[in-house]
């Protein structure tokens, strides 16, 4: 609850324009300066796969790259985007990029819910690119999404899916 | 398991998908982002609703100005306490079945006086929520603080005012239990142990916060409901009375739901005020809670201190248990469940595995100005087993035993069902013999403890934890219906054969990821003789599935699977009576295989499906005369044999502790459960290990933390814990399989089996690497610092 309530008008609700790459298209839009990056891509662009579970910037839901690097969603302004490169799970889904991480979910069952995978899913990707076929240790993947809570798996489906496809992306190269 | 008509058993069906590890179908879309959950659903003019919250755990609201708060801009409304009453009636929380359960009436908005800090009593209404948040701040309120009762081991003194004063004091709710010859059994026993269990307030911390989004068409009566929830029927139901709508004006509509684990089942008082208020706005109106609003307003569980006793024979035989169960539930029991269920499994469940025969419990449910309590995962499951199996930890080591050994000696044995626990439950079918005996063999309990000595030598503690349990699934009309409760505990599907040969089934149980659309479509397919790639299903709207309860308490698969089947199977008898018309040849001799008609003997297609419900539906004149196909067919079920269907499991925990830091470190976990017929392993697994995980949160981290003037001082994820990926262990997980002939499918529930059994494994592997130290742990969350003080560090 706000409660510097005098000026907020002309401040925190004040709009600014913005241009930005979202899920490779050049975009473009007005935000207030106190909307955060993930409530302008559930709004102004409709990507509800952009999950908000606390807007703390702890459980890691709303999970997007950012230049390549995984960002909370939550913790960054709307008009920080400026310039910027942004792809959202829909975006990663798309381009088919993850397309290997999210049918080894599927068949392992490493989602319950649904709400934490996208983040978990841009998580992960972000592990698995910069493993470049180097297969992780579970450790190591347990490390890598502890920021990002499940509450329905216990994690353990969670860890094997992506140990599974690291083992095969590490095999793929290999082949070639 | 009884045989279907076909002459094939349920699993023995050709092409079946029982007992498969199945996919779920309707995962892709998760995995993608295309989820609708309800902040996700758009809707024409809506308005965003922030509440006003209670700052206070008691206080009498003396004046509330909103002048300023109207004249902000974007603002729709604002909305007091008082007006909102005039459109949404109060509740109580009470159940006739629970005898002297008492509560008092409880308002959407808090009217005059507000009862725990986070309850709300003012609503703004605006064009986003932003907007509404700003104008909250300019709402000036004058509160008298009033005396706040935080600690319920004082709630009953004599001096503690009572929080309804027309209640006369904060005694809610009281059982007690007293079974054979107690003291006798203390007094002769070999040895008595005797311990006090605190369990912290937890809460379950969905991902997706509370979410309900209501819109009245005025022009059609018509109140369209989108809820983040497991029960649509019964909220339809209690909108309607609450609101003073007949029955069919409200369609409750569930599509995706982040996370539930009984969360999401229980009527809260801001979602009952966002309906209120699109009525009286004649406009949609969305809530969405914050994550501050969810750790204030969801309900939280457990706050239980339980004094318990066990006597053994020498021999290690437990003889008696005799416990004191205390909890504080809140200012309100929760409606429509009430707050009271969850002491009342604890009394039924404590001791279940074992044969004593000699059992006293006492339970009191007192009320107290912190967020109220109700029914969360495993209700009650994990205190009963703690007690139990903390208390038989203490005899073996007392009598200098080995924990597994006095388990195997004590459970009930396999071969005694069916039969009545010392509670007087009725079990039908139970499996603790096997269960011990594939854990024994699972985790190689001997090398472990060769390993656990070995390492003591070195300095290094580990611990092995034991736990033994029961678990309630399949609940019948006994769990709310008979107290007058309008939940239903009967379930429907209905099936339809469409004209390519897909079948489309809408179901009254629901899913919140638990898998119970993967599980209804396997039963479908099997049962119908479709391949499972054209069956789709429909759930979580009150408009469109047959009536029922829901999914809680682990009923979907065992109630609504049931339900399923036999929709499946009077499908495909009136699929043959018409092939068979068409044919010239008997009903009997034909089924459905792989989408297509067949000789039943042979397996010889005689008409693919896609044929049939051509000639049905765009050629019916070429049918023989008398002859109506009704691909259409519904089933409901309720089990009526037994209340419940118990289930029993054992879990196994070994750990790591630092006796300089207290730090607990998980290595690895076990549990071997018996839901009856596995119907998915892969989901099975998962809602196991799930399970654990959330049973160990409320062990080593989860706690809502009060101070003593009843301000809640964690309401944020940062400082609230749950379990990270980082310190969860790798989960073992076997079955032993025992059906209950209550349905042909013979499934049970598994969802609260992980959560039952983890607290306490784990709490008693703890102390079992902190025995050589003489200490131990008996309140959770077992932090560090309980860790430490235990040892008489700190």
């Amino acid at each position: 609850m706000p409660s510097d309530a005098p000026d907020r008008d002309t401040a925190v609700a004040r709009e600014h324009a913005v241009s930005f790459t979202l899920n490779g298209e050049r975009v473009r839009c007005q935000v207030p300066a106190r909307t955060h990056l993930g409530d302008l891509l559930r709004g102004t662009f409709g990507l509800t796969g952009v999950h908000l579970g606390c807007e703390h910037g702890v459980c890691g839901a709303c999970t997007v790259l950012v230049d390549g690097r995984a960002v909370r969603a939550c913790l960054m302004l709307g008009v920080q985007a400026e310039g910027a490169t942004i792809e959202t799970v829909e975006g990663l889904s798309e381009s088919g990029r993850i397309r290997d991480l999210q049918d080894a979910f599927h068949a392992r069952n490493a989602l319950q819910c649904g709400y934490c995978t996208p983040g978990m899913l841009v998580t992960a990707a972000e592990l698995l690119a910069e493993c470049a076929g180097e297969i992780p240790s579970r450790e190591a993947i347990r490390a890598a999404i502890s920021g990002n809570y499940c509450r329905c798996t216990g994690y353990h489906a969670i860890v094997d899916a992506i140990a599974t496809t690291a083992e095969a992306r590490a095999a793929r190269e290999t082949a070639e | 398991m009884s045989t279907d008509p076909g002459g094939l058993t349920f699993l023995d069906r050709p092409n079946s998908y029982i007992g498969r590890s199945v996919p779920r179908p309707n995962a892709r879309r998760l995995l993608e982002g295309r989820g609708v959950y309800v902040d996700d659903v758009a809707m024409a003019r809506l308005g965003h609703v922030a509440f006003l919250r209670s700052p206070h755990a008691h206080a009498r609201i003396l004046s509330l100005e909103t002048g300023a708060a109207r004249a902000m801009p974007g603002v729709i409304a604002v909305v007091t306490g008082r007006e909102l009453a005039e459109v949404c009636t109060p509740w109580i929380g009470v159940l006739g079945h629970f005898k002297g359960l008492r509560s008092a009436p409880q308002h959407a908005l808090a009217v005059d006086r507000v009862t725990w800090v986070g309850e709300p009593f003012c609503a703004v209404v605006a064009r986003s929520r932003a907007e509404a948040e700003d104008a909250l701040a300019l709402i000036a309120v004058e509160f008298e603080p009033l005396p706040a009762v935080v600690d319920m081991e004082t709630a009953l003194d004599p001096g503690t005012p009572a929080i309804h004063p027309d209640l006369g004091d904060n005694l809610a709710f009281e059982r007690v239990l007293d079974v054979g010859d107690v003291d006798a059994a203390f007094r002769d026993a070999a040895c008595v142990v005797e311990e006090t269990f605190r369990f912290g307030r937890h809460t379950g911390v969905c991902l997706e916060p509370r979410a309900i989004m209501a819109d009245w068409a005025a022009a059609d009566g018509m109140l369209t409901v989108h809820h983040s929830f497991q029960a649509p029927h019964m909220m339809q139901d209690i909108l309607a009375k609450h609101l003073s709508l007949p029955e069919g004006a409200v369609r409750v509509i569930c599509r995706d739901v982040g996370g539930s684990f009984g969360i999401k089942v229980h009527i809260y008082p801001d979602e009952m005020a966002t309906c209120a208020l699109a009525l009286m706005l004649k406009r949609p109106v969305k809530f969405v809670a914050d994550r501050l609003e969810s750790f204030q307003s969801d309900i939280h569980a457990r706050d239980h201190r339980v004094t318990a006793r066990m006597a053994f024979s020498a021999e290690g035989d437990i003889l008696a248990v005799d416990m004191d169960d205390l909890t504080g539930i809140g200012p309100y029991s929760v409606y429509p469940r009430t707050s009271a269920v969850e002491a009342n499994q604890v009394v039924n469940l404590t001791g279940g595995p074992y044969r004593h025969r000699h059992y006293r419990a006492r339970a009191r449910v007192v009320l107290q100005n912190k967020a109220p309590t109700c029914q969360y995962r495993a209700v009650g499951h994990p205190i009963a087993t703690m007690v139990a199996e903390g208390l038989v930890d203490l005899g073996a080591a007392r009598l200098g035993l080995d924990p597994f050994a006095v388990r195997e000696r004590n459970v009930i044995r396999d071969d005694a069902y069916p039969c009545a626990g010392v509670s007087g439950i009725k079990l039908e079918t139970l499996s603790h013999q096997a269960a011990l005996a594939k854990l024994k063999a699972m985790m190689d309990y001997e090398a472990l403890r060769a390993e656990q000595a070995a390492l003591r030598e070195r300095g290094i503690h580990r611990g092995i934890g034991l736990a033994a349990f029961i678990e309630i699934t399949n609940p019948s009309a006994a769990f709310y219906g008979v107290g007058g409760a309008r939940i239903s505990s009967q379930d429907g599907c209905t099936i339809r054969l469409d004209p390519q040969g897909g079948i489309v089934a809408a179901v009254s149980v629901t899913e919140q990821g638990q898998g119970t659309e993967a599980i209804i479509a396997q039963i479908v397919a099997t049962a119908t003789g479709v391949p499972i790639e054209k069956v789709r299903v429909i759930s979580g709207d009150t408009q469109a599935t047959p009536y029922g309860g829901g999914t809680w308490a682990s009923r979907g698969a065992g109630i609504g699977g049931e339900a399923a089947w036999q929709a499946g199977k009077a499908l495909r008898e009136n699929v043959v009576a018409v092939a068979g018309a068409i044919l010239q040849a008997d009903p009997a001799s034909l089924d459905v295989r792989g989408g297509a008609v067949v000789d039943a003997a042979t397996g010889t297609e005689r008409m693919p499906l896609a044929e049939l419900g051509r000639i049905v539906y765009f050629r019916p004149d070429t049918l023989p005369p008398g002859v109506q196909p009704e691909f259409v067919a519904t089933r409901h079920y309720v089990p009526k044999d037994y209340p419940f269907a118990f289930t029993n499991g054992v879990q196994a925990s070994y750990v790591e502790v630092d006796p300089e830091t207290g730090f607990v470190r998980l290595l690895k976990h076990w549990c071997v459960e018996d839901c009856g017929t596995v119907l998915n392993p892969l989901l099975v697994d998962e809602q196991i290990r799930g399970g654990i995980v959330q049973g160990i949160g409320g062990a080593l981290f989860e706690h809502c933390l009060y101070d003593a003037d009843g301000q809640l001082l964690n309401g944020s994820m940062a400082d609230y814990l749950v379990p990270m990926a980082g310190e969860m262990p790798d989960i073992a997980v076997a079955h032993v399989v025992s059906p209950t002939a209550s349905s042909e499918i013979g499934a049970k529930g598994a969802g609260e089996a992980g959560t039952a059994g983890a607290p306490a494994a784990v709490v008693n592997a703890i102390n079992d690497a902190l025995r050589p130290f003489g200490a131990r742990v008996a309140r959770q969350p077992v932090t560090p610092e309980v860790v430490l003080e235990a040892l008489g560090l700190i």
